[in-house]
């Protein structure tokens, strides 16, 4: 009762925070909702007892990726007027894509794939945590081996489409820094001091 | 469960959440005077002595100072996001207790996941400062949000491997079952329980989650966030009163969070240090305190003997330094546990 309450409250707001998303006018406020999307989405999962996808959900995209992309949005100097200009040019193709996804929604839900037995109550010190890493190690561990490397080879790819040397510029070598003694700098010189008249 | 149950239930535990916010309010409060205090002493000065006798009323002529304070919003500022900004700020610092096991079974949510929690939640810090960087239409705030936010998703990720050895070690999520996990071994079952705490095989990782924790809460020698030589105050330049004391709460309730988990996870938490029937008199709630509070005073040590890192240093300590050290330690760590030698069964 008390939790069928959350799940319709969550909701509520999970759908309209989504809404905001696409009509905020500012990217940052956008932006914002999408975090507040995304956290109540977690509480959405907590109630459905999967807290480990709850936290995970927080940690990855809240913590660190909505993050970045604030840090993008942050410092874009956007002109909303030129951002308005291709809603009628671009509305065929918005409704083509979203078309298909409605149309991939009712063909999963209308072939009842969810309506599974309700998952079994895990017993006391038997967290869904510690089931889903006995899992991932062992029956899916090659595929979540593949899907480390293919993380891998993303972020290899970022670094090396965005790597440039300049020749221009000059570059400090910590280790050299570090190597410095006093002697190589400061050279200590006596000298007779000299008297005022 | 039935209406009053529930009730009941709801009321304890929001009578708990009291009995933590509050004492740790006032060590906030009194950790302020104690930082001026120490670092007064290791610079050879008194500090504050006129509020109270020996200055002791200090904290609390600034609380009420900040209060009576008007606050400003900018007329250019995005005014939602001003004052969430601080909210923001606050709100996972405070959340973050939850999981904290300050005694034996005196914890407000013993739950399995506990460190996972806390991971995301101090993930969340790093709002509070972009917002409150943007939002104040400013560009020595914006500069501070940015600096912020580059410099905790650097460190979150070396933080984050040095859970995963603590995790590995103890075989839980569960900040109880860490603790608890502490106090068996070769050295425990001798009586000298603090040779068989965390920080001693795990020592390379202390220091790396330590150093870390410093830098997440944008403390000396990491507080290029704020630098008041260069961008004043960061992202805190454009906030007055309440508005300004919340930032200034949060990052010491961040520090106090951050030594209370270093105890927790790597000293021992409750457990006394020597399995003696003198020290097993010492409530277990004393120790944690004892431990915190040294802890806290490495935080004050470190400002007061530090210059602050240059900005490339900063990235080139948590990139290059301690996440391949977390990452080699992992390894190790690894390998020893399936070792015959491993002295975690």
């Amino acid at each position: 009762m008390f939790e069928t309450a959350l799940f319709y409250a969550f909701s509520a707001i999970l759908l309209l925070a989504a809404l905001r998303v696409i009509t905020a006018r500012n990217p940052v406020h956008s932006a914002m909702f999408l975090v507040l999307a995304f956290f109540t989405a977690a509480g959405i999962w907590l109630l459905l007892r999967a807290e480990f996808l709850a936290i995970a959900l927080v940690l990855v995209y809240v913590g660190a990726v909505m993050v970045l992309f604030l840090f993008v949005v942050m410092m874009l100097d956007i002109n909303l007027e030129r951002l308005r200009e291709g809603f009628w040019r671009n509305l065929p193709l918005a409704v083509v894509v979203g078309g298909i996804l409605v149309f991939e929604m009712v063909a999963l839900l209308a072939r009842h794939v969810f309506e599974a037995a309700p998952a079994a109550e895990p017993g006391p010190g038997n967290s869904n945590t510690r089931q889903l890493g006995l899992l991932v190690y062992t029956h899916y561990a090659y595929a979540f081996e593949v899907s480390a490397v293919i993380l891998l080879v993303a972020i290899i790819a970022a670094i090396a489409l965005t790597l440039r040397r300049r020749k221009d510029r000059r570059y400090q070598n910590p280790a050299e820094q570090v190597k410095v003694r006093r002697e190589d700098r400061v050279r200590l010189v006596s000298m007779p001091s000299e008297r005022d008249e | 469960m039935d209406w009053r149950a529930a009730l009941i239930e709801t009321a304890w535990n929001l009578a708990f959440i009291v009995a933590i916010v509050a004492p740790l309010m006032l060590c906030v409060a009194y950790l302020t005077l104690w930082e001026r205090k120490l670092i007064g002493w290791m610079q050879i000065r008194i500090g504050p002595n006129r509020v109270g006798p020996l200055g002791l009323l200090q904290p609390i002529a600034d609380g009420v100072k900040l209060l009576l304070k008007e606050i400003i919003v900018p007329t250019n500022a995005d005014r939602g996001l001003f004052i969430l900004g601080p909210i923001l700020m606050i709100m996972p610092a405070l959340a973050a207790w939850a999981v904290v096991p300050f005694a034996p079974e005196v914890v407000l949510a013993n739950i399995n996941a506990g460190l996972l929690y806390l991971m995301a939640l101090t993930s969340m810090g790093v709002y509070g400062v972009i917002i409150a960087g943007w939002a104040s239409n400013s560009k020595y705030a914006f500069l501070g949000a940015m600096r912020s936010a580059a410099q905790m998703v650097s460190y979150e990720i070396a933080m984050g491997f040095a859970l995963v050895v603590v995790l590995m070690v103890s075989g839980s999520l569960n900040l109880s079952d860490i603790v608890n996990a502490q106090g068996r071994g070769m050295f425990a079952s001798m009586g000298i329980n603090f040779l068989s705490w965390n920080w001693l095989p795990l020592l390379p990782i202390l220091v790396v989650y330590f150093v870390s924790g410093i830098a997440e809460t944008n403390r000396a020698p990491f507080d290029v966030v704020e630098g008041e030589s260069e961008i004043v105050a960061g992202h805190m330049i454009e906030y007055s009163g309440m508005a300004f004391a919340l930032f200034f709460l949060a990052e010491y309730m961040n520090m106090i969070l951050i030594s209370t988990l270093t105890a927790v996870m790597f000293f021992g938490g409750w457990q006394p240090p020597i399995d003696s029937q003198l020290f097993n008199a010492v409530p277990p709630f004393a120790w944690l305190l004892l431990k915190v509070f040294v802890i806290v005073s490495l935080f004050l040590w470190f400002r007061a003997t530090f210059p602050r890192y240059r900005y490339d240093q900063i990235m080139r300590l948590g990139w290059k330094i301690f996440i391949p050290v977390t990452l080699i330690w992992l390894a190790v760590v690894g390998a020893w546990m399936q070792t015959r030698w491993s002295i975690w069964s």
